[in-house]
């Protein structure tokens, strides 16, 4: 079912992690790519995998739900891993035909793997703890001061909330349309590469024609309660900043600092 | 002959995750061939997940459904051949259209069923006729016609298929009292004319009353009960415990009798209540 399809969904709970500020997430989310970037060494990645337990165990976001995330990357990964492990020259240990596979490439291998994992990881659960209108609200007030610049911080947040907020609604509109064309025998699953294209016609053109429709809809309703764009809008929910947000800038702080730590160290 | 039999089938949703929820739960059906079966439940009741089992768009996660004494999903590959068996009109099915032309719309079951040219255009021009489209109509594009139009388009093309088993979800939500009865007459004409079972999911309990031989009542996932239409809106009190209601005529006369007037259990149409009162009347003026 195209309902199960997961990129990096949220998964409600009420962890110190759900309930802190989406600024803050975003922003320590931001810090955990750098970091994983700023290590050059495995111990640096270690402090990041250290780092990704404790959240996730105080997220309670099980952790079946991070190889759910990771599932449509694998292949990336193994391409990374495979080519990092044959291109990277230095004292070889297996040697056939042209290919030789040294001990640089295998570390080098490995450490690039991790890092992708911790990566995906991370970012993930900063998806799975924050529902998606949270993350566009939170976007919003970090891009504020861009509106100086006359930049539509507010249109554009509004848009990604309205896309977003439509991704279920058209997923579950596929899903019913393909259901009813299932149901007068249209074959989606077999046939040549042609043929299935072609299948999906009877799918895409009720799929436009209920999103155009859908969109007339909103706006019309948006206009009667007088929508008018960003100016001098207020809001309902007002983003706070509390102690669970400062003591996640702390723990990032020490990782960062670790991993500087240990890069000069090494 | 039975044409649809349920062996304890359950079905669940987002199995193993938080949103997991049971939406059919072991149930045992039979449906005999020929019925038209009225299918009644509150909102998330399981009737949709059910009705969607018998065109084989969901698979079972335990059980067994048979078709005409066939094992569904005992050979995954003939899948489609109950598609074409069991025809389902879904809610609102006219945003499923998509051809040129009404013709072409109507034509696209028949199509996928590799029948040829002739044998679709009489199917097309039948089905076309059962629901009272004019061919006048099967030129002009779907996206031209009213909403009415439009439904009766999309059910067309699923009677074109011939299916011996129609299941409609709600075929008369958001029309107009005419577009309504327009529908349902032609459904019921379609019935007696073709002698095929039909299942029709519905809220509206006189239009139940007025066209079903029989009555499903769905509850919290399952059966509640099944049985002749007077046999379940006899049950007044526990459908209005679930949440249901029996037809607003027959609520009228449970309770004159509850006020003492001596009359008939069974009255769920108004012609029938009509003949009743005007019976008590004539009884009470000879005494």
């Amino acid at each position: 079912m195209l309902k199960d399809i997961t990129i990096g969904q949220y998964f409600p709970g009420n962890s110190l992690i759900h309930r802190m500020d989406p600024r803050m997430k975003i922003v320590l989310t931001f810090a955990y790519i750098i970091m994983l970037f700023v290590a050059n060494s495995m111990f640096g990645l270690l402090v990041g995998i250290l780092f990704l337990i404790v959240t996730y165990g105080i997220s309670k976001v099980p952790p079946r739900m991070i190889l759910k995330s990771m599932k449509p990357i694998v292949p990336i990964i193994l391409f990374t891993a495979i080519l990092n492990m044959f291109f990277v020259s230095g004292t070889p240990i297996v040697e056939f035909w042209i290919f030789k596979i040294t001990r640089e490439g295998i570390s080098l291998a490995i450490f690039m793997l991790v890092r992708i994992v911790c990566l995906i990881a991370g970012t993930s659960l900063m998806t799975y703890t924050t529902s998606p209108i949270a993350l566009t609200d939170g976007i919003e007030r970090l891009l504020g001061p861009l509106k100086k610049i006359r930049f539509p911080v507010h249109e554009l947040a509004m848009m990604m909330t309205i896309a977003l907020r439509f991704i279920p609604t058209l997923i579950e509109e596929t899903d019913k349309i393909m259901n009813a064309q299932k149901a007068r025998g249209a074959d989606l699953e077999t046939g040549s590469l042609i043929q299935r294209a072609k299948a999906l016609i009877p799918i895409l053109i009720p799929l436009f024609v209920s999103a155009f429709r859908r969109a007339d809809e909103l706006a019309l309703a948006m206009e009667c309660r007088c929508y008018k764009g960003g100016e001098g809008r207020t809001r309902m929910k007002i983003l706070h900043m509390g102690l669970p947000d400062l003591f996640a800038a702390l723990f990032m702080t020490i990782c960062f600092a670790g991993v500087i730590v240990l890069n000069i160290l090494l | 002959m039975e044409i649809i039999k349920t062996e304890h089938l359950s079905y669940v949703y987002n199995q193993n995750t938080p949103y997991e929820k049971v939406a059919v739960d072991d149930l045992n059906l039979s449906i005999e061939e020929g019925e038209f079966v009225g299918i009644i439940g509150h909102t998330g009741s399981g009737k949709s997940t059910l009705i969607q089992h018998f065109n084989a768009l969901l698979r079972p996660t335990s059980g067994k459904i048979y078709i005409d004494g066939q094992d569904m999903w005992e050979n995954e590959k003939e899948i489609r051949k109950f598609r074409f068996q069991v025809g389902l009109v879904f809610q609102y099915p006219e945003y499923q259209l998509f051809e040129e032309t009404v013709y072409k719309d109507i034509a696209f079951g028949p199509k996928n069923m590799g029948m040829d040219e002739q044998q679709i255009d009489r199917r097309v021009r039948e089905a076309a006729g059962f629901v009272g489209l004019k061919e006048k109509h099967l030129e002009k594009s779907p996206f031209e016609l009213s909403g009415g139009q439009k439904r009766r388009v999309a059910i067309a093309g699923v009677l074109a298929m011939d299916p011996q088993v129609l299941i409609l979800d709600e075929p008369t939500a958001g029309l107009d009292p005419y577009g309504r009865d327009r529908i349902l007459n032609q459904i019921s004409l379609y019935h007696r004319a073709q002698k095929k079972t039909i299942l029709l999911v519905s809220h509206s309990m006189e239009d139940i009353a007025k066209y079903c031989t029989k009555v499903l009542v769905m509850n919290q996932s399952k059966v509640f009960l099944y049985d002749t239409v007077e046999k379940v809106f006899a049950h007044v009190e526990e459908l209005r415990e679930i949440g249901l209601a029996v037809p607003q005529i027959t609520q009228v006369f449970y309770d004159l009798k509850a006020r003492g007037f001596h009359l008939n259990d069974n009255v769920y149409t108004v012609e029938k209540a009509k003949h009743e009162l005007l019976q008590l009347l004539r009884g009470e003026t000879d005494a």
